[in-house]
C-alpha cells in the first residue's frame, strides 16, 4: 500500500470524489466530508483526468449513466476512471458505496460482482451489519466484530463471485462487513438482497481498495438516528495521517 | 400534411363539443387546420383549461404574508425565512397509470419534479397518494407493483427521496386508481423563477429530450374523458420516463439559473410544446414564434402535429436573454443534453409555428390560453346519499373478541404498514431525512439553517363519499395535525383534486362540497391553497370513484431540536389523550372491515377545537414536554395505541391502558373521532401538559402507562407487542404475494 506524504498528520486530508452522469450520492458526500467529518471534500469530474492532488478516492452512488446497459459497466470507461485505476494500482485508497462498489467490480478493482436483489425489489431500510476486520485503512476506527447500523438503497446489490473466488477472499479475509440481524448472525432473513455469504462488502487482495454496497455517508449525522457511517471515515482519516497505520 | 380548414367532426374527434368548435372558430376568427386544430383541442381540453373547475376554486383562500407565489405559475412557493422559500406542488397521473402502471407512475413524478425545479428550486423530497381498487379485484397486484416500482425506478434515479404518502384499497377505484405525485423545493426568495415570457426578440430554446411521438393528446384524450372497453387502445398516449435524462436536466437548469442568462422557463408537461409555448406567452403578453425544423426530434417523419402536440418527457422551454443563447448551449453540453434555439418572442401575440419554411399555424394566443368556455356545471347531491348516511349504531353488534379485531384492522389492507412500498423507495438521498416514512409526517432538514420541513399527504375518501364537504375538511385538518404532531407548524397547502365526470351533477355537488370543505378548513387554520391539480373523468363504464379531495400539508420546524415522532420510547412514560372521544363510528374502517358496513355520517367535525387540540400539542413539543405524538386515525384509538407500541426503530414497547366505560367500547377502541392526539411525556411533565390544555379548553385525559412487552386495554384488550408487529409489518407484502 502506499505509504501517505509525510506531514499528513497535521493537514485536512483531501477526498477527491467522483461525479459521473447519473451520480445521485456525490453532492452528500462531499457535504459529510466538508462539514461534518473534517475532511475537504473535491468534487471531480468525469471527463476530466485530473486527480487535483488529492488524499484518497471516494466514488460515490447513483445510477451512473442511468445503470443502462448493467450498473457500474459504463462509468468504468470514463476518462476519470483511467487515473482512478492508476491511483488504485499504486496503491492510493479508494472506497466505492453502492454504486461506486460496483463500479469498482467493473474496472476489476475489486473481486466479485453485483447483481439484481434476489428479491428483484429495489430495497431501502437501515440495515445490521458487522465489521469482520478493523485491520484495514476503512476500518480501524471499528472493534472487531462490532456491529453498526447502516442504510441501504439499492436494486443490484446481490454480491456474487465464482468458487475459487469466493473461497479466495474468505480465505485472505477480504470480506469486511455482512449483513448480520439484531443479534450478530448471518442469517438468511438478515441477508437484505441475496449477497452470498450475506457480503456487504469487500477490499481488494492490497487492502487499499474498499467497496460496500451500504451507504456510509448517509449515516455520518445523525439523521433518523443514523451515525455509525462516520467510523469508516475516521478509519481513514487515522489510517492517513498515522502514515499508513490503523 | 394538409393545412385545409378542418370539419366538424374532425373537431368532434379532437374532443370539442360543436358549441366548443363554433367558439374557437369566433376566437381565432377562422376555421382552423389541423394543426391548429390539435393545439386548440389539448388548450381547452379540462386537464388544461380548468374549465368546469375554474369558477369554483375561486373560492379557495390563497393568500397569506408568506405566499410567494400562489395557484398559477408551475408550483405554489412559500417563504420560511433565512431568505428562503419552499416550493411545492402535488399533480395526479391517474389514467396514464392505470393503462401502464410502470411508466404511467414514473412519468407522473418526473413531471412532478420539473414543476418544482422549472421554479429554480432543487427538489428535495417526494411523497405520493395512491389509491387501489380491492385485493380480490384481479388488476389490483399488477397496478401496485408497477405503480410502486414506477415511482421508485424514476425517484430513485434521480437522487430525490421519497419520504412519505399514503395508500388505500377500495373497491371504488378497482377500474381507475389514483397516483397523485407530490414534490417539494427549496430555493432562494431571489433566485425563484417564472414562466412568463418577455423581450421581444429573446431566443425560445429548447432543451432536453428529443420529441418522439409518445404522450401525443395525452392531455385532452386520456386525462379528459372516462375510461371504458377501449381503454386499452389508448396505450401509445402514455409517455416513457428516462429519469437519467431527468437528472442531467435538472442539474443543468440549476446551474443555468445561476447564471444570469433566462428570463423564463417552463416544463414542456401536458400539452408539451404547445401548452408550455402558449402559456409562457400569454403570462407574458407577447407572441412566440417557433420554427419546427429546428426541434430536436428522435424520428425523421415526425409531423407539425405530432411535434405540437407530443409529450416526450424530459424537456423544458426556456426564453433566453438576446445574446445568452451560447451560455446556455455550454450548460447544456456540459451535461450532454441538446439545447436548440427554436424561436424567439414576438410583439404580435399571436403563436406562429413554421415548418419546412411554411407557416403552418397563426393563431392569436388569447383564445388559446383563456379563451375556453368556463363553465358552470349542473349540480345536485345524489339520490343515494341520504339511505348511505343512514347507520344505526343499535345495528351494529360488538365484537364479542377485541383482541381479534384489533389484528383484524392492523393486518388490514388500510392499517397495515407501509413498509412493503415504502422499502422500494430511496429515503436517505440527498442526506436532509430526518425522519422517515413511518411516523406521522415527515421530516427534511434545510440544510444550512436550524429548521426542518414537515410534509404529510392526507384524505379518507369513505369519508369524502358520505360527505364531501366534512370530508375535505378533514383530510385538510388531519394533514395538519400529521405535520403538527412532528412539531411542525403548518404553512401552505397543495391539493390534488380526484374527481369523476363533472357533466354530472352529483359528481359537481361531490366538488363543490369538497371546495367548500377545504376553504372552511384552511379559513378557520389560516392556510393558504398555493397549488394543485384537478382531475375529472375518474370513471370507468359510467362508475366514478370516491371524491378523493387529497391534501398535501408542509410545515414548518423552527428549530429541528423541537420534533417529535409517533412512537413511544420510555418505559414508565404517560400515555395521554388529547381531545374528546365521541360515541361515533359513521365511515370507520372499524365498520368497513369487521362488519362490512360503508355507512353513516362521518367523525363530526369543530374546526375550533381541531385548532385549539394542535396549538396545544404544537405548543408542548416545542417546550419539549412530550416523547411521542400520534395523530388518532383510521381504526381509532386501538390501532393507535398499537402503532405508538410498534411502529419504532427499536423493540416494540408495551402499554398498560385504562379503558374509559362511558361510551360503547367498540366506538370508544376503534372509532374514528377527529381532533385527537395521543401522546407520551415523563410523568413529571403532565402539570405543565394539563395547564397548556387547560388554557386552550382542550380536554386532556391519562390513559395508561408505557410498560412491558403487551398492549393491554382495560379487559378487552391483551395482546403480546412483538405479535402485533410482526403480523401489522408484514401484511401488506403478504398480500401482494397473494397470501
Amino acid at each position: 500500500m502506499r505509504r501517505p506524504r509525510p506531514g499528513a498528520g497535521s493537514r485536512v486530508m483531501r477526498c477527491g470524489v467522483v461525479s459521473f452522469p447519473g451520480s445521485l450520492d456525490d453532492a452528500d458526500t462531499v457535504h459529510a466530508l466538508t462539514d461534518v467529518l473534517g475532511f475537504e471534500g473535491v468534487p471531480l469530474w468525469h471527463k476530466d483526468r485530473d486527480l487535483h492532488g488529492v488524499d484518497w478516492i471516494l466514488l460515490p452512488g447513483g445510477f451512473s449513466y442511468g445503470d443502462y446497459l448493467r450498473s457500474g459497466a459504463l462509468a468504468r470507461f470514463a476518462p476519470v476512471m483511467d487515473t482512478v485505476i492508476e491511483f488504485a494500482r499504486s496503491g492510493g485508497l479508494v472506497m466505492g458505496l453502492c454504486n461506486g462498489f460496483q463500479v469498482l467490480c467493473e474496472a476489476g478493482l475489486l473481486p466479485g460482482a453485483l447483481v439484481r436483489n434476489r428479491s428483484m425489489m429495489f430495497v431501502c431500510d437501515a440495515v445490521h451489519l458487522r465489521v469482520e476486520r478493523n485491520d484495514t485503512p476503512f476500518t480501524g476506527a471499528c472493534e472487531p466484530g462490532e456491529r453498526l447500523v447502516l442504510p441501504i438503497k439499492h436494486g443490484e446489490g446481490c454480491y456474487v463471485a465464482d468458487d475459487a473466488t469466493l473461497r479466495r477472499i474468505e480465505e485472505n479475509g477480504q470480506v469486511v462487513v455482512r449483513y448480520v440481524d439484531a443479534n450478530g448472525e448471518t442469517t438468511d432473513a438478515a441477508n437484505p438482497n441475496g449477497s452470498l455469504n450475506n457480503i456487504a462488502g469487500v477490499v481488494n487482495d492490497a487492502g487499499n481498495v474498499f467497496g460496500m454496497m451500504p451507504h456510509a455517508e448517509h449515516a455520518c449525522e445523525g439523521l433518523s438516528g443514523l451515525r455509525d457511517g462516520a467510523k469508516f471515515f475516521r478509519s481513514v482519516d487515522s489510517w492517513l495521517k498515522n502514515g499508513g497505520r490503523a | 400534411m394538409s393545412y385545409e380548414p378542418v370539419d366538424e367532426q374532425t373537431a368532434l374527434a379532437h374532443g370539442l363539443t360543436k358549441e366548443e368548435f363554433a367558439e374557437l372558430c369566433r376566437g381565432i376568427g377562422r376555421v382552423p387546420n389541423l394543426v391548429e386544430l390539435g393545439i386548440a383541442s389539448v388548450m381547452w381540453s379540462e386537464h388544461c383549461s380548468y374549465k368546469s373547475s375554474r369558477a369554483v376554486l375561486r373560492d379557495l383562500p390563497t393568500e397569506g404574508p408568506q405566499v410567494l407565489q400562489g395557484p398559477g405559475e408551475n408550483a405554489g412557493a412559500v417563504a420560511i425565512g433565512d431568505g428562503l422559500a419552499a416550493v411545492f406542488k402535488i399533480e395526479s397521473h391517474n389514467h396514464p397509470s392505470y393503462i401502464e402502471p410502470y411508466q404511467g407512475a414514473a412519468t407522473g413524478v418526473g413531471g412532478i419534479m420539473r414543476d418544482v425545479f422549472t421554479m429554480g428550486a432543487r427538489p428535495i423530497a417526494n411523497m405520493n397518494s395512491l389509491r387501489f381498487g380491492s385485493f380480490d379485484h384481479p388488476r389490483t397486484r399488477y397496478l401496485v407493483s408497477g405503480v410502486v416500482a414506477g415511482i421508485g425506478g424514476y425517484g430513485n434515479c434521480v437522487g430525490v427521496p421519497t419520504v412519505g404518502g399514503e395508500i388505500y384499497f377500495d373497491r371504488g377505484y378497482n377500474g381507475n386508481i389514483l397516483v397523485n405525485a407530490f414534490t417539494l423545493g427549496i430555493v432562494r426568495e431571489d433566485g425563484i423563477f417564472r414562466a412568463e415570457a418577455s423581450g421581444v426578440g429573446n431566443p425560445v430554446l429548447y432543451v432536453g429530450s428529443k420529441t418522439g411521438r409518445d404522450g401525443i393528446h395525452g392531455a385532452s384524450l386520456l386525462a379528459s374523458s372516462e375510461f371504458d372497453d377501449e381503454t386499452e387502445e389508448k396505450r401509445p398516449t402514455v409517455q416513457v420516463g428516462d429519469p437519467f435524462t431527468e437528472k442531467l436536466l435538472i442539474e443543468a437548469c440549476l446551474e443555468l439559473m445561476e447564471k444570469d442568462a433566462i428570463v423564463a422557463i417552463q416544463d414542456m408537461g401536458a400539452a408539451g410544446l404547445t401548452s408550455s409555448s402558449v402559456e409562457m406567452a400569454d403570462r407574458g403578453q407577447v407572441g412566440i414564434r417557433i420554427d419546427l425544423d429546428r426541434v430536436p426530434k428522435r424520428e425523421a417523419r415526425i409531423t407539425p402535429y405530432e411535434i405540437m402536440l407530443s409529450e416526450s418527457q424530459e424537456r423544458m422551454l426556456i426564453v433566453a436573454r438576446a445574446g445568452s443563447e451560447h451560455v446556455v448551449q455550454e450548460v447544456f453540453q456540459k451535461w450532454d443534453l441538446d439545447a436548440a434555439v427554436i424561436g424567439e418572442v414576438t410583439d404580435d401575440r399571436m403563436l406562429r409555428v413554421l415548418a419546412e419554411g411554411e407557416e403552418v399555424v397563426a393563431m392569436p394566443i388569447d383564445p388559446l390560453a383563456n379563451g375556453a368556455p368556463v363553465y358552470e356545471r349542473h349540480f345536485a347531491p345524489p339520490a343515494k346519499l341520504a339511505d348511505q348516511q343512514r347507520l344505526s349504531l343499535g345495528d351494529v353488534p360488538p365484537p364479542g373478541d377485541y383482541d381479534r379485531t384489533l389484528k383484524q384492522l392492523l393486518g388490514s389492507p388500510n392499517i397495515a404498514s407501509r413498509r412493503w412500498v415504502y422499502q422500494q423507495y430511496d429515503q436517505f438521498v440527498g442526506g436532509n431525512t430526518m425522519v422517515r416514512p413511518g411516523s406521522d409526517a415527515a421530516v427534511v432538514r434545510v440544510k444550512g439553517t436550524n429548521k426542518a420541513l414537515a410534509m404529510s399527504v392526507d384524505c379518507n375518501s369513505r369519508y369524502c363519499q358520505l360527505d364531501p364537504y366534512v370530508g375535505a375538511m378533514t383530510a385538510v385538518v388531519e394533514s395538519a395535525r400529521n405535520v403538527v404532531c412532528a412539531g411542525a407548524e403548518p404553512i401552505g397547502v397543495t391539493d390534488c383534486l380526484n374527481f369523476g365526470n363533472p357533466e354530472k351533477p352529483e359528481i359537481m355537488w361531490q366538488f363543490r362540497e369538497a371546495i367548500k370543505g377545504i376553504r372552511d378548513a384552511c379559513g378557520a387554520l389560516g392556510l393558504p391553497v398555493v397549488s394543485g391539480n384537478v382531475s375529472f373523468y375518474n370513471e370507468t363504464d359510467g362508475r366514478a370513484i370516491p371524491p378523493t379531495p387529497t391534501i398535501a400539508m408542509v410545515g414548518l420546524i423552527e428549530d429541528v431540536r423541537h420534533q417529535c415522532t409517533q412512537w413511544f420510547e420510555n418505559d414508565g412514560d404517560l400515555v395521554v389523550l388529547l381531545g374528546r372521544t365521541r360515541e361515533e363510528l359513521g365511515g370507520t374502517e372499524y365498520l368497513a372491515t369487521i362488519h362490512g358496513i360503508e355507512k353513516g355520517t362521518p367523525p363530526w367535525m369543530d374546526l375550533a377545537v381541531e385548532k385549539a387540540v394542535q396549538r396545544v400539542c404544537l405548543r408542548a413539543i416545542r417546550e419539549d414536554l412530550l416523547v411521542s405524538a400520534h395523530d388518532v386515525s383510521e381504526g381509532g384509538l386501538a390501532v393507535a395505541l398499537a402503532e405508538c407500541c410498534i411502529s419504532g426503530p427499536g423493540k416494540p414497547l408495551g402499554a398498560e391502558i385504562d379503558l374509559e366505560a362511558s361510551i360503547r367500547p367498540d366506538a370508544w377502541l376503534f372509532g374514528e373521532s377527529q381532533s385527537r392526539i395521543l401522546v407520551s411525556l415523563r410523568s413529571k411533565q403532565l402539570t405543565r401538559l394539563r395547564e397548556l390544555a387547560a388554557d386552550n379548553e382542550v380536554p386532556l385525559s391519562v390513559l395508561g402507562t408505557v410498560r412491558g412487552s403487551r398492549l393491554r386495554a382495560g379487559r378487552l384488550i391483551d395482546a403480546d407487542v412483538q405479535e402485533l408487529r410482526d403480523l401489522w409489518s408484514n401484511a401488506l407484502g403478504d398480500l401482494m404475494e397473494g397470501h
